[in-house]
């Protein structure tokens, strides 16, 4: 295998450097080595054609849940990492949550480990904010920072105790990470599934009142204002949470958020027929909510498109609604959906490159989102006119769980590399 | 009769104004037949399984007579002393039953979509006693049995649905029951019960029960569930009878033909007066009676 590759004729879109238009990229031990618009010769090189495709920096997910140490039937940092290199993603944020939850560097260690095993994208693990997740103590912050961990989060539970998130918003600040969190207020939310509204009152849910999650934004903003830490809200999905993020940035507060694809493509009508593929926290709202998403996202107030992988095996999910476990696999459509809405005209390709890219490198400060020469050659090749019909079978991931499933999409990822080498191409076996 | 009108009975949503017609003249024809000591058995060695996961007096019994009427074998499934204390799921409890061949499986559970749950999986027709908060469909369709009888048609009747409507399957079935007939529907309790976007279902809804005792054909009263206080709705069932229940000064303010109704169990002298459930107006034993005339029609059209 050669150090030295040309990709050559593709339209490469590289927001941070404002770079949109054909190039070739010429990639040398494992950086970029040259970005021309003029066609390169190099003698040796093992050539790309990307006539037709585009080059974007490799994505970046802030929010994967890799399930692994374990739930490795549902997931595996192999196979997460084999699903996220399929969607263009060529850095990842694997959250804490599994079993043991990583609370301490032994467990950071060893997804770092594994993932390093795998060989595959880059894997940026989350620490627990609270020992064990429970929302009491602090973890060891300091250890699991030293052991590799670019945030911490308590992700798939809220920090209800406003004191324990105040001191975690100025405990970070040492290590200058973002604290993440997971917005519900449980109290609010009680044993709701659904997003409370005409759906689930018809279809008999429990409902999830939108205040669940706009009072927990609305205490975290006042919290990261009040103490200067840096607050990173998961997983948007209310309108009135967009809009108190955008007069929180507008007045300097260091908050920074994302959105999953789920919450700007589908409403709670998805939840039709009891569909456990459509159960999530936080839920599927109203069309409203996935509006003022969309504007979000366009208008710079939203700096991220989070997946929020979440990977379910038949057992958790064929059941009774409310016994069905929250989320969906998401890694392998983000893209595809991503497109419906620069074809639909909320988003245009440039800013959808930049909240897969720039957007969540620049919240996380985090290497990467970029094809700058000298840096590292992590990127997407990927054919925009593509048309394809997602297929749950064939994912790469080992779970399933998608209300995707058959949809008509454009654009697919051709080809994907991290730090020079490809890790997947379409129509490839992969290698175990 | 002919057989199988329709594979299951999930959802009054499911159900179009002529289906629910043709089950209420089916249910009148064989109230008629029980009263003139007459019965037809339809469903000779047909075996109706009740799959009750939850309690119930009325339902369950109602099914039962209505199916041995019939002529059936009746199968009386509930979870006690049954593996789901072992931890066997609801899929896999209907799937063994189901493959000991009953005809019609009828699954009262507690979560909401389990009935259509279990229809994809199970050879059996399935009847929905009661899905958690969602529907209850035998209930509402003897429920407008009852009131036609009382009523005469529904067109343009209006019935108002008192109480817990939150938590409540057969306030659900009803509206779009009551809806599809033609009638017009008014939900009314404390708000903290009404749930959100319940009027874009097709009725309206108010909090105050005592302006619209006038205008009424018939109150459907429904059960307060008293618990929790800390997580109450309301805070006190004095309180709520004050305000909500359908108490003896409240019943003498209705039209002279207005009827009240009410699914059962009551909380008697909370969500409606001693005097009123027993008194002039009251259908409730008629609901009971003529549940199971409509439970039959019910078992013809789906076994």
């Amino acid at each position: 295998m050669t150090d030295t590759i040309l990709i050559r004729r593709g339209k490469l879109l590289d927001p941070r450097n404002g770079v949109k238009g054909v190039r070739d990229v010429l990639v040398r031990g494992g950086v970029v080595a040259e970005v021309s618009e003029r066609a390169l010769s190099v003698t040796g090189a093992e050539s790309i054609d990307a006539t037709g495709k585009w080059i974007f920096p490799g994505f970046v997910d802030l929010h994967v849940h890799l399930r692994e140490p374990g739930e490795e039937s549902k997931e595996t940092v192999q196979t997460g990492c084999q699903a996220a290199v399929a969607g263009g993603f060529t850095s990842i944020v694997a959250m804490p949550n599994t079993r043991p939850v990583n609370d301490t560097a032994f467990i950071t260690k060893f997804v770092v480990l594994r993932a390093e095993e795998a060989n595959l994208c880059r894997v940026f693990p989350a620490g627990a904010i609270s020992k064990g997740l429970l929302g009491t103590e602090l973890a060891e912050m300091g250890e699991l920072v030293r052991a590799g961990c670019v945030c911490v989060t308590d992700d798939g539970q809220p920090v209800m105790n406003a004191s324990l998130m105040r001191r975690a918003l100025l405990y970070a600040k040492t290590f200058d990470i973002p604290v993440m969190v997971h917005e519900e207020d449980l109290a609010l939310a009680g044993q709701g599934t659904a997003n409370e509204g005409a759906m689930g009152t018809r279809l008999g849910l429990a409902p999830v009142p939108k205040s669940s999650e706009v009072a927990m934004v609305a205490r975290d903003i006042v919290l990261a204002e009040e103490t200067g830490g840096r607050l990173h809200i998961a997983h948007v999905s209310c309108a009135a949470s967009v809009q108190l993020i955008r007069e929180a940035k507008r007045r300097g507060i260091a908050v920074s958020c994302e959105a999953t694809p789920h919450h700007f493509t589908l409403t709670d009508a998805a939840l039709d027929r009891y569909n456990t593929n459509a159960k999530m926290k936080p839920p599927l709202r109203d069309s409203s909510d996935v509006e003022a998403i969309r504007q979000g996202l366009a208008d710079g107030t939203i700096d991220a498109i989070a997946t929020d992988h979440a990977p379910h095996g038949v057992l958790d999910k064929h059941v009774e609604f409310d016994k069905a476990a929250n989320g969906i696999v998401g890694l392998e459509t983000a893209l595809p959906l991503a497109l419906e809405g620069v074809k639909a005209g909320w988003l245009t390709v440039d800013r959808m490159v930049e909240l897969f890219t720039s957007g969540p490198a620049k919240a996380f400060r985090l290497a990467g989102g970029h094809l700058s020469v000298g840096a590292p050659a992590d990127l997407t090749v990927v054919d925009l006119d593509d048309q394809w019909k997602v297929n749950a079978q064939r994912f790469r991931s080992k779970s399933r769980n998608t209300p995707f499933d058959g949809r008509t999409v454009h654009g697919r990822v051709a080809r994907t590399m991290v730090g020079g080498r490809t890790v997947f191409q379409l129509n490839v076996p992969t290698e175990t | 009769m002919s057989a199988n009108l329709f594979r299951h009975l999930l959802s009054i949503e499911d159900l179009r104004r002529e289906d629910i017609e043709n089950l209420l003249a089916h249910a009148a024809a064989h109230k008629r037949r029980r009263t003139a000591g007459l019965s037809e058995k339809t469903l000779q060695n047909k075996i109706i399984a009740n799959v009750f996961f939850e309690d119930s007096t009325r339902t369950r019994t109602s099914f039962e007579i209505a199916a041995k009427s019939l002529g059936a074998n009746v199968i009386n499934w509930t979870t006690r002393g049954t593996s789901v204390s072992k931890g066997e799921t609801l899929l896999d409890t209907v799937r063994n039953l189901d493959a000991m061949g009953p005809d019609v499986m009828i699954l009262r559970h507690s979560s909401s979509g389990a009935a259509f749950l279990i229809s994809s999986v199970v050879k059996a027709s399935v009847i929905n006693a009661g899905d958690g908060q969602h529907e209850h469909p035998s209930q509402a369709l003897l429920d407008a049995f009852t009131l036609s009888q009382g009523l005469g048609t529904l067109e343009g009747k209006t019935i108002a649905i008192v109480g817990d409507i939150f938590h409540s399957r057969v306030a659900r079935s009803n509206i779009l029951c009551l809806l599809r007939l033609g009638a017009q529907v008014i939900v009314c309790g404390p708000p903290t019960l009404l749930p959100a976007g319940i009027e874009a279902i097709g009725c309206s809804s108010t909090r105050d029960l005592d302006s619209v005792l006038e205008k009424v054909d018939a109150i459907m009263a429904l059960r307060v569930q008293l618990e929790r206080q800390s997580e109450a709705h309301y805070p006190s069932a004095r309180e709520y009878t004050r305000l909500w229940g359908v108490t003896v000064a409240r019943a003498a303010k209705l039209k002279p033909s207005a009827i009240i109704l009410h699914p059962g169990p009551i909380n008697r002298g909370v969500e409606l007066a001693s005097e009123v459930a027993d008194g002039p107006r009251s259908r409730i034993m008629n609901q009971v009676e003529d549940g199971i005339a409509m439970r039959m029609a019910i078992l013809e059209a789906c076994a």
